[in-house]
């Protein structure tokens, strides 16, 4: 490890220490693409502050330390809306796990070409961190 | 005028600020910077510290160096440089110097040598538009075109923007701010870019063109200094401890 992944690592050590010592203890679940998940955003209006959710389905993850970030796609009117969110932003108040889905890929695409039934994604109900309480949510 | 110090380029990276938006910022390492010899107005005729950075193995300088940093009993540097200083903030030989020497929010100028590109065009170089794809054109398409008039006057001008060697030049890049220092590793996180490819040494010093703020140290951010501080640290400690859960706090009450 060098020096200046060090120096991310304490960074990403210290932005999560303050977000689990907030209200609701907010460690980031394990979640993967293909997973539903509700983000909860932090929107400042004005002078204040409010927490806007964002449900959809993760696309794609991208792992760079403290840069890493993860894609969220909706559909939203009608209209397909990929968001992506810093993983370990302060700005984030929570990411909840909605619904483990089956998938064979790490990016996903291959949806943005596809409308309803095509773009379906099975529930993934064996597998990785099934057995133990994640994902319980 | 305080003195300024050398660095070495880690990398960049990004920091969340209070706000939650996240600053590009540059790593900077200086820790280790010493004081090796002092000009002084009546030795010298003008007033600067030369400062070292980065100690090496005595058996890897040459006798010459080795006996100059005997005469400041200091370890042997692998880089020095000289920096101006008035009068009020020169600095006592072997003195060391923490990264504290800066304060967040200060802005500083940082010099350093440019990334390499060897020999390029003037597209590159120069960003010159280049010639068309089609209608005609062949072969010329990133060419700079002409360059010059006719007989009268003859010939090209001196300074004409021409293809050749770019890169790998002093550059300084004024005014960046500093975001968080961290002094026990000797770190310093610049905003924005600085010349040079990681691994390369830096100078930074006070802007020149931005007052420097109050709180900075005079003469310098001594580790003497430092390590006084360090006695008195459960005030000092406590202070930003109690400060960093406050903001949390207001923000649950906005919520």
């Amino acid at each position: 490890m060098n020096l200046l992944q060090k120096v991310e690592a304490a960074q990403i050590k210290k932005l999560l220490d303050k977000n689990s010592n907030g209200a609701n203890a907010n460690a980031i679940p394990e979640f993967a693409p293909g997973d539903t998940v509700r983000v909860n955003v932090r929107v400042i209006e004005g002078t204040r502050e409010r927490i806007q959710a964002y449900e959809g389905l993760v696309v794609a993850r991208k792992n760079a330390g403290l840069n890493s970030s993860f894609t969220v796609r909706k559909i939203s009117l009608g209209e397909g809306v990929e968001r992506v969110f810093p993983l370990y932003s302060p700005r984030l108040e929570s990411i909840k796990l909605v619904r483990r889905g089956e998938v064979r890929r790490a990016k996903l695409y291959y949806l943005r070409d596809r409308r309803g039934k095509s773009a379906r994604i099975a529930e993934r109900t064996t597998g990785f961190g099934m057995d133990g309480q994640e994902g319980q949510e | 005028m305080r003195t300024g110090l050398i660095a070495k380029k880690l990398g960049m990276t990004k920091v969340f600020d209070d706000k939650g938006q996240h600053v590009a910022v540059t790593v900077l390492l200086m820790k280790g910077n010493q004081v090796v010899a002092v000009r002084s107005e009546e030795k010298n005729g003008y007033t600067a510290v030369q400062m070292g950075f980065d100690d090496v193995k005595a058996n890897r300088s040459n006798k010459a160096m080795r006996g100059h940093f005997a005469k400041a009993n200091v370890l042997p540097k692998r880089k020095l440089v000289e920096f101006r200083v008035s009068k009020d903030a020169l600095l006592e030989v072997g003195a060391e110097i923490s990264a504290e020497h800066f304060v967040p929010g200060q802005f500083v100028d940082v010099t350093g040598t440019t990334i390499g590109k060897g020999f390029q065009g003037v597209m590159k170089r120069y960003n010159f538009g280049g010639m068309p794809a089609s209608h005609g054109v062949s072969i010329t398409h990133r060419a700079h075109g002409s360059t010059g008039n006719r007989q009268d006057p003859g010939r090209v001008f001196k300074n004409k923007k021409m293809a050749g060697h770019m890169g790998q030049v002093r550059a300084t890049i004024p005014n960046l701010s500093i975001v968080q220092v961290d002094a026990e590793e000797g770190l310093l996180f610049v905003s924005g870019s600085v010349p040079g490819s990681e691994g390369s040494f830096v100078m930074v010093r006070d802007a020149v063109k931005r007052a420097l703020p109050k709180a900075a140290p005079k003469p310098a951010g001594l580790k003497q200094g430092a390590a006084q501080k360090a006695e008195k640290a459960p005030e000092a400690k406590a202070a930003p401890a109690a400060e960093a859960p406050a903001p949390a706090a207001a923000e649950e009450n906005k919520e």
